[in-house]
């Protein structure tokens, strides 16, 4: 069984039934389209909305009018939805959702930039900023959780790692080993959850809520102590420089947000597809899938499950230390009081929303990324949509995903089960 | 301390068959303490936190850690200047909680006085966690639901025009309802569609904190004399009256905190409710076998734990802050669920543990301006203390104390996603 064919629903193992997933999901949109077309095209003002591909207003555009936009990409979404209910195959049923979903989006933004000007490239890069600590956060929870230990800690180890990257590159006055200090850090949380988890069998959710309390205190209390009182001591760490890859780099659009990035983007990108390869092909995956479906069955064939749970739980802290070192050294020029701010709960929501798998998460991930600049864009253009209520997306979509109203979420079985050798 | 915590004061029985059973009694005694009690655990968890928040202290301060370069010439330099500083931040803490030898009238209540006044809103929210806990739910989302009790009490405090006594009453029921819908929500999901509860109500105090940061800028919420984020302040008849008087900020919310905590040992123990969110809680299949509804019990336990931290939020916004701001609901939440860890699901438990966390917060403050240790130490031996009880295994293998009344200690509620 690959990793991609474990998300079982109990819809699918009732066929008989009329409203299946497809049909909730279907329902759901004909319903956003609608609102998309109808509600959006009403108030959209008739005018350019123009997605730039420069910086700035100027330059080459894609442009549309609004109200036309608002109509057009509802009417897409209303189709999509359309063809759900209708009962399309099921293995269009990814196609039409992501369809779906991106007329809404696309709807809401013709009516949103109406009239001004959207940069694409600065919006895809500050979404793919935004979204590199999510992704690191969210792989540090998959081999967490697919080991079956979980991870409420991620805001914990994200934040030992901004500190760590900031005091260890600020004394060392290197790039790298401020990395290397993000990582000891957030590996000293992950340390503690999985003797305090593993050894101890502490319960999970507790350890994690008091493991990020923890590193708040600490965290909190070196900062006003060390780097208050000394910032060019102890809080201005080096700031990491952009890898340009020659040829690509130059492609309009994609070029500079993908080939123009901070190192820690290429490494979260090729963690994924490291860590998505390795659950699914190799001996070290199969091992900790097993461990976090049937830790029984697995310690019967002679898999070390608490071996297995130690190691996977460490390799999460050196991820997760990897997410913090972008606060401090790529984000933010300093560390700040409990500066990750939530993130390693967007984290967890990526985490959970991508149904546990690396792949998933990472485009929740990007999802939230996005959701977050533009929330961020949207205030800067003084739009009337509270960014308040865009930056809840993250947070609703999860529940969503989890009461299973479009499609339910399964965590591995073993999840969070202390095991006890009988 | 008659009232003290049912569990704290089981009877220090030792352990038997111990390998050397003394004959003498003195070394009885020194046995009984020593076997690991919840008392005994609990002591001990305080001072192994104390000591690591002392050796935070000295490292933190580059002129002390200083003398330790020279430590082997001469160690005195390094133990002098590490006691001094120890002392004098754990003096301060102690001075600013409890009792300060050097005021006078008064001011000698103060240390009280603001200790009672931090404790009183996490008895409530201590108090909602811990119901939860004993129904087997963990309500993680006692932040979101205090945030939303916050919202409701500030502005029916200042919103509705009601004459004194009535309008408190409002208030306060409005923050409960503010918090028991918010407590609603994960508990219908979980009941009707089996979503884990941790994972909705941590999404809910999210968007509660960003709701709260919407409402404020509200025309009508809004203090319109201030350009920053913050609401204008509760009316005079729905704030909750000082006890004291004069400049001492402890307020009737302690007492209503008292009759919470009455009120919810009452419940748990003596109610028809209290009985089936045990049953549910010890064993939910079993519970459903001997008839109890357990979705209806998951959902109506969320409302009332809600309800509980909403008032928390109330508490607060009532007796102290008196208006929102973006932290006006501080984080009484997560505090909560560090006092029912430590209360160990009792309801008198959680009472002693909020006031000891109350303490800790009050002498935090004196330590920050006498001592210049920073207020976050604070964070860190709530939460040193927390971990060592949840874990009491790892107190016992430090102080080698000896193995009793083991299942007692053990805090297992783990039941995954």
């Amino acid at each position: 069984m690959t990793v991609s064919t474990t998300l079982l629903t109990v819809d699918e193992l009732a066929p008989g039934k009329y409203w299946t997933r497809e049909r909730k999901g279907g329902a759901t949109l004909v319903g956003l389209g609608l609102v998309a077309a109808v509600l959006f095209g009403l108030i959209a003002e008739s005018a350019e909305a123009r997605f730039t591909l420069s910086d700035d207003a100027q330059g080459a555009a894609l442009s549309i009018n609004g109200k036309l936009g608002a109509v057009v990409f509802g009417a897409i979404t209303v189709a999509a939805g359309a063809g759900l209910l209708a009962g399309v195959a099921r293995r269009w049923f990814n196609v039409l959702l992501g369809a779906g979903v991106l007329g809404f989006v696309l709807s809401f933004l013709c009516w949103q930039v109406a009239g001004s000007f959207m940069p694409l490239v600065d919006t895809a890069s500050g979404s793919l900023d935004l979204a590199v600590p999510l992704i690191l956060g969210a792989l540090c929870g998959v081999l967490c959780e697919r080991t079956g230990v979980v991870n409420i800690g991620i805001e914990g180890q994200l934040l030992m790692g901004a500190f760590g990257a900031a005091l260890v590159g600020t004394m060392t006055a290197s790039v790298w080993l401020g990395v290397v200090g993000a990582i000891t850090g957030s590996v000293i949380i992950a340390a503690l959850l999985a003797v305090l988890a593993i050894r101890f069998l502490v319960d999970q959710v507790v350890i994690g809520t008091v493991l990020n309390l923890l590193a708040l205190g600490v965290t909190g209390f070196l900062y006003e102590r060390l780097m208050q009182t000394d910032a060019a001591g102890f809080n201005t760490p080096p700031h990491m420089q952009n890898l340009r890859i020659p040829v690509l780099a130059d492609i309009p659009v994609i070029g500079p947000v993908l080939f123009n990035a901070s190192p820690l983007v290429y490494i979260a990108l090729i963690l994924v597809a490291v860590i998505h390869f390795g659950l699914g092909r190799t001996r070290w995956g199969l091992r900790t899938r097993a461990v976090g479906e049937h830790p029984t069955a697995a310690d019967t064939v002679g898999i070390r499950v608490r071996g297995t749970r130690y190691l996977n739980v460490l390799l999460g802290g050196v991820v997760a230390g990897l997410g913090g070192a972008f606060f401090t050294l790529v984000s933010t020029g300093a560390f700040g009081k409990n500066m990750t701010s939530g993130a390693g709960f967007i984290a967890l929501a990526a985490l959970i929303f991508g149904g546990f798998r690396p792949v998933g998460a990472l485009f929740a991930a990007l999802f939230f990324g996005f959701a977050n600049k533009l929330a961020i864009y949207l205030s800067a253009i003084g739009s009337p949509v509270p960014s308040q209520f865009l930056n809840m997306l993250p947070y609703i979509a999860t529940i969503i995903a989890v009461a299973g109203l479009v499609g339910r979420v399964r965590a591995p079985a073993a999840d969070g089960k202390p095991y006890v050798k009988s | 301390m008659s009232t003290e915590a049912p569990g704290a004061s089981a009877p220090e029985a030792p352990a038997k068959g111990g390998p050397g059973r003394d004959e003498n009694a003195a070394a009885r005694i020194v046995q009984a303490i020593w076997s690991a009690n919840t008392v005994t655990v609990t002591v001990l968890a305080i001072v192994a936190a104390l000591v690591i928040g002392a050796v935070l202290i000295i490292i933190s301060d580059p002129d002390v850690l200083a003398t330790y370069g020279y430590f082997t010439a001469r160690p005195a330099d390094a133990l002098t200047a590490s006691w001094e500083l120890v002392s004098e931040a754990y003096a301060n803490l102690f001075k600013g909680a409890i009792f300060d030898p050097e005021a006078s009238g008064s001011a000698a209540f103060r240390p009280i006085s603001e200790t009672l006044t931090y404790a009183a809103p996490i008895v409530f929210t201590g108090l909602a966690v811990t119901l939860a806990f004993r129904g087997g739910l963990f309500n993680i989302g006692a932040q979101g639901q205090a945030i939303m009790g916050t919202i409701l009490a500030a502005t029916a405090g200042f919103l509705i025009p009601l004459p004194i006594g009535v309008h408190l009453v409002v208030a306060l029921v409005a923050g409960m309802i503010g918090g028991a819908f918010w407590g609603f929500l994960p508990g219908i999901l979980k009941a009707r569609f089996g979503a884990h509860e941790v994972i909705t109500s941590i999404m809910l105090n999210y968007i509660a904190g960003l709701f709260l940061g919407w409402i404020i800028m509200q025309p009508g919420v809004h203090d319109p004399e201030r350009t920053d984020a913050i609401s204008k302040a509760v009316d005079p008849s729905a704030q909750l009256p000082g006890l004291l008087g004069g400049d001492q900020r402890v307020h009737l919310g302690i007492v209503l905190a008292g009759l919470a905590t009455w009120g919810v040992s009452w419940l748990l123990n003596r109610s028809t409710f209290g009985f089936e969110l045990r049953a549910v809680g010890a064993n939910p299949d079993a519970a459903k076998t001997a008839g109890i509804s357990v979705t209806a019990t998951y959902t109506m336990l969320m409302v009332v734990s809600g309800g509980l931290a909403g008032l928390g939020g109330a508490t607060q916004v009532l007796g102290t802050s008196y208006a929102l701001s973006g932290q006006v609901a501080g984080n009484i939440g997560f505090d909560g669920l560090l006092v029912a860890l430590l209360g160990r699901g009792r309801p008198w438990g959680v009472l002693w543990a909020a006031i000891l966390f109350g303490a800790l917060r009050a002498g935090g403050n004196r330590m920050q301006s006498y001592a210049s240790v920073s207020l976050e130490l604070v964070t860190v031996l709530q939460a040193l203390i927390v971990i060592f009880i949840a874990a009491p295994a790892l107190v016992k293998a430090i102080f080698r104390l000896r193995a009793a009344r083991a299942a007692r200690l053990s805090t297992s509620i783990a039941k995954g996603w």
